[in-house]
């Protein structure tokens, strides 16, 4: 397939993990993320897999840890509420290192909150959630065609660590349409999974628990997967620089918002604020180093946070910072959008303070 | 010399945990037996879940998962979705399936999914020691009602059995009781008739095993048994509540 296809962000993730070889989807309706189940709904059973809606996100995510127990390529997706309930099974996943695919497309909170798109979920899905020492993946698309393309990815990155990779969207790139040009042919890295529970056949049984009641025991198996992490901040670490070389304020964004500074940044150039940006792709790993490298440049004044919350992700820039520059922020809560003036009017300011 | 009798090769020759005269090991023995006579312990994938059987993946000599609290129903259909061909049990307790995992127990057995469920009723929490469960008796004395379970506060016991019976999707649904030889016979009848619902996929299917729980029912293994029989078989009648005519 060579044309380029106008599809809705859900249904391209919906797609992209079609074609990335999931074939178990477990799924409970909430908006801004239900396309998904819908286009699971219709294509599933033809791809010749399994769509079973749960009776609850809770039940969906314990029937992703049964089918990556059995070795299969599965996914589920929810939005904030649904996917706060999901947490104790993110846990188990992590605790089992089982592969699994989550699609978080995020609305406001907290609590029941709105509908609309928000960032308001950085915390809990970059810094735990649920209970113990555990990380996840956790990737931060901010165009149609970087869904599809990531979403085939986490499947890949699933299996090879073990582990959970979360797509962190929102209710703008669910919902929003844009053109998208499938490849013919996906790159799947097969794994052979020989600890998948498939009957015991000609082999020792297998066994998959995340308990381990012995003390020494249960802190080998923190070692090993804090070695794992350790490993993937080396080599999966990922995030667009845009500008930055010659920049005096660096904008740092995810996910929707990045859209919004990246037109930002020509407007400010073209009134004469040299202004680039970090755009994290990985929230976990963080893009922490190239952070650390830009403070220290003579040229940069400052950093400027912008985020869909009340200021989450800028602990982690303030971390990579470290005092070297100031770290301003903005933000918008509720659902609502920051506008392109608003951040310039910012960004005009910034510059004056610093250049006082 | 001739072997007149073997441990079954269903269960691994790790021992035991279980306390003196509870009869989770019973239970354990007559699942693998059955396992091992049907030969399919080489396909079968078993959910350990949580209480004091949260460990048996080391004694069932099968694949095993271990579910968080409540959900087994839930880790088996992801199992079952993927392996249809294989036999998938879990094996859950009162509290883990009538407390924290009745909504999947419920919908698991609503969607017909082609599974077995091994719930064993004691009557109390077991692993952390002795609280009211949903299935405790009224009058019933645990760490959770030290004066015993007193409708007016603590509502009623819940008859699982009797209430996914009235589900379509639920195929074969028996209580039995491990009380004694011949109900212990009855109960691998049960556990036998249950797999082979699952092999010939008619759907759900579960076998709920009255049981003891000496330590923290406070009495010694027989005087429990004895109480199982006076005081919980009166609320928990044994008897096939799902599937009696089934031919299988």
């Amino acid at each position: 397939m060579t044309k380029r296809i106008l599809m809705k962000g859900n249904e391209v993730i919906a797609e992209a993990a079609i074609r990335a070889g999931c074939r178990y989807y477990f799924g409970y309706p909430i908006t801004p993320q239900t396309e998904i189940m819908h286009y699971m709904a219709l294509t599933m059973n033809k791809a010749g897999g399994t769509f079973v809606q749960a009776e609850s996100e809770v039940a969906a995510i314990n029937m992703v840890y049964g089918a990556s127990a059995a070795g299969g390529r599965t996914m589920t997706s929810s939005s904030s509420p649904g996917i706060s309930l999901k947490q104790e099974g993110f846990s188990y996943i992590a605790g089992a290192e089982l592969p699994a695919v989550v699609v978080n497309i995020v609305r406001a909170g907290p609590g029941l909150g709105g509908i609309l798109p928000a960032q308001g979920d950085y915390f809990q899905a970059t810094k735990g959630g649920g209970h113990g020492d555990y990380r996840n993946i956790v990737i931060a698309p901010a165009s149609i065609q970087e869904l599809y393309e990531m979403t085939v990815e986490a499947f890949n990155l699933a299996d090879e660590y073990r582990m959970l990779v979360m797509i962190l969207g929102d209710g703008t790139l669910g919902q929003m349409m844009e053109p998208v040009l499938f490849r013919d042919e996906e790159p799947i890295v097969e794994s052979t999974k020989e600890w998948a529970l498939t009957g015991h056949k000609g082999r020792d049984h297998n066994t998959i628990q995340s308990i381990y009641i012995n003390p020494d025991e249960l802190e080998a198996k923190n070692n090993e997967l804090q070695a794992k992490y350790r490993a993937i901040e080396v080599k999966e670490t990922r995030f667009e620089a845009l500008d930055t070389e010659d920049a005096e304020i660096v904008i740092v964004a995810f996910g929707t918002c990045s859209r919004i500074c990246r037109n930002v940044i020509r407007q400010a150039r073209d009134q004469g604020v040299k202004v680039g940006m970090i755009r994290p792709i990985t929230l976990w790993p963080y893009p922490t180093e190239v952070l650390s490298e830009l403070a220290k440049s003579d040229t940069l004044k400052a950093f400027l946070d912008v985020e869909l919350n009340a200021g989450q992700m800028i602990e982690d820039v303030k971390l990579a910072v470290n005092g070297a520059k100031p770290v301003y922020f903005h933000g918008r809560t509720g659902g609502n959008l920051p506008s392109q003036k608003e951040i310039l009017d910012l960004i005009m300011n910034i510059h004056k303070e610093v250049n006082q | 010399m001739a072997i007149v009798f073997e441990k079954t090769k269903g269960l691994t020759d790790k021992p035991f945990h279980y306390c003196p005269g509870c009869t989770h090991g019973i239970i354990h023995r007559i699942i693998a037996e059955v396992l091992c006579e049907q030969d399919i312990l080489e396909n079968t994938i078993g959910v350990s879940s949580v209480g004091c059987t949260y460990n048996n993946y080391e004694y069932f000599a099968c694949d095993m998962v271990q579910a968080a609290h409540g959900r087994a129903p839930a880790v088996a259909t992801g199992v079952k979705r993927v392996h249809p061909g294989n036999t998938v049990f879990t094996y859950q307790g009162d509290g883990d399936l009538a407390s924290i995992g009745m909504a999947e127990i419920v919908h698991a057995a609503a969607r017909g999914e082609n599974i077995t469920v091994f719930f064993v009723n004691n009557a109390v929490y077991g692993m952390t020691s002795g609280q009211m469960a949903p299935t405790s008796l009224l009058g019933q004395v645990t760490t959770t009602s030290p004066f015993g379970r007193d409708s007016a506060v603590q509502g009623y016991p819940i008859n699982v059995s009797e209430m996914l019976a009235t589900l379509t999707g639920a195929k074969y649904i028996e209580r039995v009781m491990i009380s004694d030889f011949k109900n212990i016979q009855a109960a691998k009848r049960a556990v036998a008739k249950a797999f082979r619902v699952q092999k010939q996929g008619l759907g759900f299917s579960m076998v709920e095993f009255l049981s003891t729980c000496p330590t923290n029912w406070g009495k010694s293994p027989v005087e429990s048994i004895d109480w199982l029989k006076q005081n919980m078989v009166p609320q928990y009648p044994i008897g096939v509540f799902k599937g009696k005519d089934l031919e299988v």
